[in-house]
């Protein structure tokens, strides 16, 4: 046994490193060297034509300028709300397909949170535009309901943003959801029940701490998909929305200025694991579990 | 039921015991009819406010909070301060025998630790009643002999009044104070195990507690609670009768294998008492629980004799011709139910 097992083990290893391979040229070559050629990027400085140097101009003028420092609040702000909104939404969601569906209107449960990512993300905005905007349908609906005198114009709003961030994560919120609800013994809701707890308690003390490396994990997947989403914010929230990638944007494509495109990119990295840090913490949640129940 | 009592109920699985418990505990409303815990009608209580504290069939611990959160758990449900509650569960994690274990975790806890802090959990809540739903039934044989006799113990104890369900007879037996035979939903009968066992008031009760000898007959003739019934290949048993049988009934006669005696010389048996012949068919050696299965010779009627353990036919063989007899008073003949139920042996 001890003598076969050198010669067992490095096919298998081979084997291992094969498999991996993919994995790691994708994370090494998308993801690594485009990060490492930012990094280079953003630190870096022009004194004149052509001359480089290094030197952080650009995260000097991240910090003086207080419109770029603004919409990185405002961005993190919305995208902490509409990962809140979207967890009380999915919640109820989550609990009807794990809890109370059976069978069949259980899968038609999962399918209808399913069917709207059948079609593209822009064609799906572009719907919200139709309803929303001024001559659209639900502002013509509010002035034949005697709502409004005029239809008002409910595009180019952040609650508009927040509807439209919230819609387009709902299913990443209720994947984890149900995978976390499903473990949920009913016992343990009915023994608590019946040593006198009530709706709230039962919530707070047995449902939510079993199910928060779920809910950890949703909401980390959300997070990151609202801070870095550059669709919604621009085609609902119009050209003011002030979004953060709108900035990155702005800086590489209308304004050229690769180094300070970087070093927004760079910030916007920091903000996001900045932030997924500090829930884990205030959740008292470990990475390595969540990422297990994802 | 009295309070302060063992009071068990048995029944087949799926006869609606644990409905029943459900009921007690609030988890389903009945369809008609009244529930009365200490004189207090039940039914519009909520079952967060009952009296009635439950151990489920799987125990259900929380296994996201420690062992003395567990047991605290309703203490603060109930407006306790939580260091009072803390207090008072490791009270009564050390009264059940568990002192020290409050910081573990559930699943460092084995089977039988675990049966104590759910019941811990439940008692520390001073219930009027406590519902077990086959709280052992997951536990392995050994473990479940010895939670027999601690939660006899425990009751004892505490003397609060248990519920208890169970399919297993020897529990409801051992346990209980008081036991229900049910069926199809209804209460067979309500009487202690030593009743239960001796007088059985119906069939089901006869082949259900305890192992039975059941065999089917017409009545012969009847003098007094006697009856005499004849079986198919001519047997002729001798019984107590139940009130409503008469001549020409059809009926079944009950037999414990532990009340019929055995004997190779026929004068061994007392010479009042009818008694057959028989051959050994099998021998059943199960220690203390051996029987022997015999064919009586006239009618070919299997029957099965309880072997006592003195050694006496500690070299009983296949083939060999035996006598035996059972006293008519510890016999019973119920008029036979519409779908004979196979539950007892032999027949």
């Amino acid at each position: 046994m001890a003598a076969e097992r050198p010669a067992g083990a490095a096919p298998s290893r081979l084997m291992f490193g094969l498999l991996l391979a993919p994995a790691l040229l994708w994370l090494i070559g998308l993801i690594v060297l485009p990060h490492v050629e930012l990094a280079v990027l953003s630190l870096r400085q022009r004194v004149a034509p052509g001359e480089y140097a290094f030197g952080l101009r650009q995260y000097l003028t991240f910090v003086d300028e207080p419109l770029y420092w603004n919409t990185f609040v405002r961005t993190a702000v919305i995208s902490i709300l509409a990962t809140a909104c979207t967890l009380l939404l999915a919640f109820p969601i989550a609990w009807t397909i794990a809890k109370i569906a059976r069978g069949r209107t259980r899968s038609v449960m999962f399918m209808l949170c399913l069917i709207p990512f059948w079609v593209s993300e822009t064609v799906r905005t572009l719907g919200w535009m139709i309803l929303l905007r001024e001559s659209g349908v639900l502002p013509a609906a509010l002035v034949s309901l005697g709502l409004a005198s005029a239809p008002p114009e409910l595009l180019y709003r952040d609650a508009t943003v927040l509807v439209g961030l919230v819609y387009g994560c709902l299913l990443f919120m209720v994947v984890p959801l149900v995978g976390a609800l499903d473990t949920l013994d009913d016992a343990w809701v009915e023994a608590a029940y019946n040593l006198g707890g009530n709706g709230v308690s039962i919530l707070r003390r047995i449902v939510i701490p079993h199910a928060a490396p779920g809910i950890a994990a949703g909401c980390i997947v959300v997070f990151m998909l609202t801070l870095g989403n550059y669709l919604t914010p621009t085609l609902l929230g119009g050209k003011n929305s002030l979004w953060f990638t709108e900035q990155i944007y702005t800086q590489f494509i209308t304004r050229f200025n690769w180094e300070q495109g970087a070093a927004f990119g760079f910030l916007l990295l920091a903000l996001s694991t900045l932030i997924v840090w500090g829930g884990l913490r205030l959740a008292g949640q470990r990475f390595g579990d969540v990422m297990r129940r994802t | 039921m009295p309070r302060g009592s063992f009071f068990s109920i048995l029944g087949p699985s799926g006869c609606g015991k644990t409905t029943l418990l459900r009921m007690i505990a609030g988890f389903v409303a009945p369809d008609a009819g009244e529930l009365e815990i200490g004189g207090r009608a039940m039914l519009d209580v909520a079952p967060n406010r009952r009296p009635a504290i439950m151990v489920f069939q799987h125990l259900a611990l929380f296994p996201m909070m420690d062992v003395g959160a567990n047991v605290a758990y309703g203490l603060q449900q109930r407006g306790v301060a939580k260091a009072e509650a803390a207090r008072r569960a490791e009270a009564m994690l050390e009264r059940v025998g568990l002192p020290g274990v409050a910081r573990k975790r559930i699943e460092q806890l084995s089977g039988g630790q675990k049966q104590r802090v759910a019941i811990a959990r439940a008692l520390v809540l001073e219930p009027t009643l406590l519902l077990l739903d086959e709280p052992l039934g997951a536990l392995d044989l050994k473990l479940r002999e010895h939670m027999k006799v601690e939660l006899k113990q425990l009751q004892a104890a505490f003397g609060t009044t248990f519920v208890y369900i169970t399919h297993d007879q020897s529990e409801a037996l051992v346990l209980s104070d008081r036991v229900a035979v049910m069926n199809h939903g209804r209460f067979e009968q309500v009487d202690t195990p030593q009743a239960l066992y001796y007088t059985p008031r119906t069939p089901f009760v006869a082949g259900f507690v305890g192992a039975n000898n059941r065999f089917g007959g017409r009545v012969r003739s009847v003098s007094g609670a006697r009856v005499a019934v004849a079986g198919e290949g001519g047997l002729v048993l001798h019984a107590q009768g139940a009130a409503s049988v008469s001549v020409g009934d059809a009926v079944e006669v009950y037999v414990r294998p532990e009340a019929i005696a055995l004997a190779r010389q026929i004068d061994e048996l007392p010479a009042n008492q009818p008694s057959y012949d028989g051959q050994v068919v099998s021998v059943l050696f199960d220690g203390a629980a051996s029987a022997v299965l015999l064919r009586e010779r006239q009618s070919g009627a299997e029957i099965r004799v309880a072997l006592q353990q003195t050694g006496r036919f500690a070299d009983l063989r296949v083939d060999e011709t035996v006598h035996f007899g059972f006293d008519p008073a510890c016999a019973a003949c119920f008029a036979a139910s519409a779908g004979p139920t196979d539950l007892g042996h032999g027949g």
